[in-house]
C-alpha cells in the first residue's frame, strides 16, 4: 500500500531523516514512535506531501506520490495534523463539508446527495452529529480534533495519516477515537507518543531515533526493555496486559536507596499477627484481601472462630482492616481459625535477609492426589497460612518459583509429620484452605530464579519447612 | 451565540438586495438638486424602454449623466473593495487585511500616478493603460507584501501584517509626494483624487472599470470553496486536495484586479475591505458561500451611502469619500487589532 524506500530529508544543513525504508500494508494500523526530534513529523509531512521528496522514493498504491494530482491524492490519503487550525465563524458541518472538495469539479461544483450522506456519516462516526451547527470556536480541543477527523473521513480516503491524534483528549475520548479508527478498517499511519497506546492499537511499529529507522515490527517484537531503553533513553519494564494479549511497558522513574535496617517488624495481638514493612514490598499471594500481585506494607493474619460464616468474607475482612486502621490498598490480609498466638517465625541472613511466618492447623488436611475421591467442598478460613519476606529483587519467574518452593517445603513438612487426610486415609499434602504470600523488597541483589536448588530457594525451603513443622507441633500441643 | 434579530434580518440576499437598491436610489436622489424617487424611476424606464415621461429634461440629464454613473461607480468600487478584503482576509487568515491596510491600494495608486506623471499611453492597451498599470502595481505590491511577511515571520502574525502595511503606505506615500513635487499644477488635483472620490467620473470611467470588475468577481466567486479551505490554513487546504499555489495565485490575481482597477478609477478609498467583511461575517458567519455575495451587496451599498454623506455633509463643498470610510474604518481597525492582540496574549 505504502512503500517508503531509502528516504532522506534535510532542512538546510540539518539532516533529519537518514535512508528510511518501510512498508505499510493495506488495512494495517501502523505506528511511528520515537523521541522528540527523531524526525517523525517530517516523515509524516513527506507522506502527506506537505514537504517535497528530496531523496528516495515513496510509492502509494503502486504510483510514485509525486505523480498524483492534489485532488487524486486527497481521495487516497487524508492527513490529520497535530495542531488543528480552526477558523472562527465556521460551523462543524461547514468544516466537514470541505472534506468533499476533491470530489467536486473545479468550475461547476455540484453538491450531491451522496456528498450529504458522506458528511452525515462522518459526523456520526465522530459523534458530533448533534453539534453540527455549532461554531468551531465553541468546541473543546478534543471536539475540534474530532471535527477535523470527520473532515478527513469525508474525504473517503484509503489511508489516514495521524500526527499524535489523541493530543488534547481525555482518556475516554482517546479510546473512543482509536476504537473508531480501528473499526474503520482504514489503513492508518499514526505518530504516537504513548508507547502503551501504540502497543494496544498498532499492528506494527516503526521506531525512529535521530532520523534513522531503528526497528520495525510488531509491538511484541519491539517492546523489550533494551530496545526501549536504546530508543528512548528511559529505563522501563515490560509486563503483560491483564486481559489482552498485548505487551505494555512501565517506566521506572527513580530507584530508591536500599534499606539497611531490618525492613520488617512484627506485632502480635490476641487475634491477629501484623507484619509491617518499612517500604512497600511486591507481593504474590493467594490472600483473601490483596490476592494476586500487589504492593503492600501491611500483612495481617487474622484469627476468626471456627464457625465464621460470611457471604462476602472479603468485604467483611476489608471492613475489619479499616477498623484496625489499616489502609486496605496496601494490605495483604489472611484469615485462619487457628490460634494466632501459635505463630512461628523463622529468619535467615544468608544469602539474603529472609523472614517466614507460619500459622498451621491440620483439621482440614487434604491429600491433593486423592482429593477427587472426596465429595465434600470446604471453604472455611485458611489453616496453614505462610508469609515469606525476602529482601531481594525477584524476577516474575522467581516469584512463581518461590511459591512452588514454599509449597513443596510445606508439603514435605506435612509428610514428615505424618499428617493424614482423615477422609481418604492417605498422607495429606496440605489443608483445604491454605494461603501463601511471597513478598520481596525488589531492592538489592537481583534473582532471576528461586527454585529449590538455587541459593535463595534452598534457604526458603529450609525455613518454611522448619516453621511449618513447628507450627504443626504447637497446634497439636494446644489441641492436646 | 444566539443571533440577534438584526443579524437574522440582514442574513439573506433579499434584504441585502433591497438595501442595495434603496442605497442606489438615495444616492441618485440626494444632492444639490433633490430628485424624488418617482422621477428617477420614470427616467430609468424612459431610457431603457423608451416609455413616455414628464420628468424635465434637465433633471433627466442630471440623473443619467451625473448621478447614475456616480452611484454605479461607487457601488461597483465598494463591492470590489469589499470582495478584495474578503479574499485577503481569507488567504492571510487575518481580519486586519484589507487592500488599504496592507499597502496594495497605495501600490496601485503609485501605478496610477506614474501613468499621469509620465503621460503614459501604451498604444496596445489604449485607454486601459491606466487600470492595467494600476493592477500590475497592485499585484506586484501584493506579492512583495506576502514575500516580506513570509520572510519576517513564518506564520504571519497579526502585527506583522500591520507593520508591513505601515511600511508600504509610508514608502509609496513618499514616492507619490516626490512625483507630485516634481510635477506642475495639473498633478495637484491628483492629491484630492488620491483621497478617494467617485465624483465627476461619468460613464467612461464606469466602462473602464467594469471589465476588470467582472473578471475579478468571477475569479473570486469560482473560488469560494478554496477560500473556505484556505481559512483553515494552507496545510489543511493542501490536505483536502486544493492545489495551493495555483489557487492562491488565482485568488490573489483576482483580488489585485479588483483593487487595482478600483484605485485607478476612484483613488485610494480605505477600510471598505475591512469594515464590510467584518460586519458581514457578524451577520452570516465566515463561510464564503454567503460571505462573498453578501459582502458584495453590502460593500456596494456602503460606498454609495458614504458618497452621499461625503457630498452633503459640508455642501456645497464635497469631502473626499475616503475621509468618510476612514472615519468609520480606522476605529474599527483599532478595535479589531486590540481584540486580536488580546486573544493572543490571553
Amino acid at each position: 500500500m505504502i512503500d517508503v524506500k531509502d528516504v532522506s530529508y534535510q532542512y538546510g544543513e540539518k539532516q533529519v531523516l537518514h535512508h528510511i525504508s518501510f512498508t505499510v500494508h493495506e488495512g494495517e494500523f501502523f505506528g511511528i514512535l520515537g523521541p522528540n526530534g527523531s524526525g517523525k513529523t517530517t516523515l509524516m509531512k513527506l507522506l502527506s506531501r506537505e514537504l517535497p521528496l528530496q531523496r528516495g522514493n515513496i510509492v502509494v498504491c503502486g504510483r510514485h506520490i509525486e505523480t498524483y494530482k492534489p485532488k487524486q491524492y486527497a481521495k487516497l490519503i487524508a492527513a490529520l495534523p497535530q495542531h488543528i487550525d480552526v477558523s472562527f465563524g465556521y460551523t462543524v458541518k461547514e468544516m466537514v463539508e470541505l472534506g468533499r472538495y476533491p470530489y467536486q469539479s473545479t468550475l461547476f461544483p455540484k453538491w450531491t446527495e451522496e456528498d450529504d450522506q458522506v458528511v452525515d456519516e462522518a459526523l456520526r462516526c465522530v459523534t458530533l452529529a448533534h453539534k453540527q451547527h455549532v461554531f468551531l470556536e465553541q468546541l473543546s480541543g478534543g471536539e475540534r480534533q474530532r471535527a477535523a477527523l470527520a473532515r478527513a473521513l469525508a474525504q473517503q480516503p484509503r489511508v489516514l495519516l495521524l500526527d499524535e491524534p489523541t493530543n488534547h483528549m481525555d482518556v475516554a475520548q482517546q479510546f473512543k477515537l482509536l476504537n473508531l479508527l480501528k473499526q474503520s478498517k482504514l489503513t492508518v499511519v499514526a505518530i504516537f507518543h504513548d508507547i502503551n497506546i501504540a502497543s494496544l492499537y498498532c499492528d506494527r511499529l516503526l521506531f525512529l531515533r535521530d532520523g534513522k529507522a531503528v526497528a520495525c515490527g510488531t509491538p511484541r517484537e519491539l517492546l523489550n526493555e533494551s530496545m526501549i531503553e536504546s530508543v528512548f533513553d528511559t529505563c522501563m519494564k515490560r509486563h503483560e496486559h491483564p486481559v489482552l494479549p498485548k505487551p505494555l511497558v512501565t517506566f521506572v522513574p527513580f530507584l530508591e536507596q536500599p534499606i539497611d535496617d531490618v525492613p520488617w517488624h512484627v506485632t502480635q495481638h490476641e487475634t491477629m499477627v501484623v507484619i509491617e514493612t518499612i517500604k512497600p514490598f511486591k507481593v504474590l499471594s493467594s490472600a483473601i484481601v490483596g490476592g494476586g500481585t500487589r504492593w503492600a506494607t501491611t500483612f495481617v493474619n487474622r484469627h476468626v472462630s471456627l464457625d465464621y460464616r460470611c457471604d462476602d468474607a472479603a468485604q467483611e475482612m476489608i471492613e475489619f482492616l479499616r477498623q484496625q486502621g489499616f489502609d486496605e490498598q496496601w494490605t495483604v490480609g489472611m484469615m485462619t481459625a487457628v490460634d494466632v498466638r501459635d505463630v512461628v517465625f523463622t529468619s535467615a541472613y544468608e544469602p539474603v535477609r529472609l523472614f517466614v511466618a507460619v500459622t498451621a492447623g491440620v483439621g482440614n488436611a487434604v491429600d491433593s492426589a486423592n482429593a477427587w475421591r472426596r465429595t465434600d467442598v470446604i471453604a472455611s478460613p485458611g489453616t496453614i497460612n505462610t508469609f515469606v519476606f525476602i529482601d531481594a529483587h525477584l524476577s516474575e519467574a522467581a516469584f512463581v518459583q518461590a511459591l512452588m518452593t514454599v509449597t513443596e517445603a510445606k508439603t514435605k513438612a506435612l509428610y514428615d509429620k505424618q499428617v493424614v487426610d482423615t477422609q481418604t486415609n492417605t498422607i495429606a499434602t496440605g489443608t483445604s484452605t491454605d494461603c501463601t504470600a511471597i513478598a520481596a523488597s525488589q531492592q538489592g541483589t537481583y534473582y532471576e530464579y528461586a527454585g529449590t536448588i538455587t541459593p535463595i530457594g534452598k534457604q526458603l525451603a529450609r525455613f518454611v519447612y522448619e516453621a511449618t513443622q513447628m507450627a504443626i507441633d504447637r497446634y497439636n500441643e494446644r489441641k492436646g | 451565540m444566539p443571533k440577534s434579530f438584526i443579524q437574522t434580518f440582514l442574513n439573506n440576499y433579499i434584504t441585502a438586495s433591497i438595501i442595495a437598491i434603496v442605497a442606489l436610489l438615495l444616492g441618485i436622489s440626494i444632492g444639490s438638486q433633490s430628485i424624488p424617487f418617482s422621477s428617477i424611476w420614470e427616467t430609468l424606464l424612459h431610457h431603457t424602454f423608451h416609455t413616455s415621461t414628464n420628468v424635465p429634461a434637465a433633471i433627466s440629464q442630471i440623473i443619467v449623466s451625473i448621478r447614475l454613473p456616480r452611484v454605479v461607480l461607487a457601488f461597483l468600487v465598494g463591492a470590489a473593495l469589499a470582495l478584495a478584503g474578503v479574499a485577503f482576509q481569507g488567504l492571510l487568515k487575518n481580519v486586519l487585511a484589507d487592500p488599504y491596510t496592507i499597502g496594495v491600494s497605495s501600490g496601485a495608486a503609485v501605478g496610477a500616478v506614474i501613468v499621469f506623471f509620465f503621460q503614459l499611453h501604451l498604444s496596445f492597451l489604449g485607454r486601459f493603460t491606466l487600470p492595467i498599470v494600476s493592477i500590475t502595481f497592485a499585484l506586484v505590491t501584493l506579492l512583495f507584501v506576502l514575500l516580506f511577511a513570509r520572510l519576517a515571520e513564518r506564520n504571519m502574525g497579526i502585527e506583522t501584517i500591520v507593520l508591513i502595511g505601515i511600511i508600504m503606505n509610508a514608502f509609496f506615500g513618499s514616492v507619490i509626494s516626490l512625483m507630485v513635487a516634481f510635477s506642475g499644477e495639473e498633478l495637484r488635483q491628483v492629491i484630492s483624487w488620491l483621497m478617494g472620490s467617485v465624483a465627476m467620473r461619468g460613464w467612461p470611467y464606469v466602462s473602464l472599470f467594469v471589465p476588470f470588475f467582472i473578471i475579478g468577481c468571477l475569479g473570486l466567486f469560482v473560488h469560494i470553496r478554496e477560500l473556505n479551505a484556505f481559512s483553515f490554513g494552507e496545510r489543511a487546504a493542501a490536505n483536502i486536495g486544493v492545489h495551493v499555489l495555483q489557487k492562491k495565485l488565482f485568488i490573489l490575481l483576482s483580488a489585485s484586479l479588483l483593487t487595482g482597477a478600483a484605485v485607478a478609477v476612484s483613488g485610494t478609498i480605505g477600510f471598505v475591505g475591512l469594515v464590510i467583511p467584518h460586519m458581514t461575517r457578524l451577520i452570516c458567519g465566515a463561510n464564503h458561500r454567503k460571505l462573498l455575495p453578501l459582502s458584495f451587496l453590502y460593500g456596494g451599498a456602503f460606498l454609495v451611502l458614504a458618497d452621499v454623506v461625503a457630498r452633503t455633509i459640508v455642501a456645497p463643498r464635497e469631502l473626499p469619500i475616503g475621509v468618510i470610510t476612514s472615519l468609520i474604518g480606522a476605529p474599527l481597525f483599532a478595535m479589531l487589532l486590540f481584540k486580536s492582540l488580546k486573544r493572543k496574549t490571553g
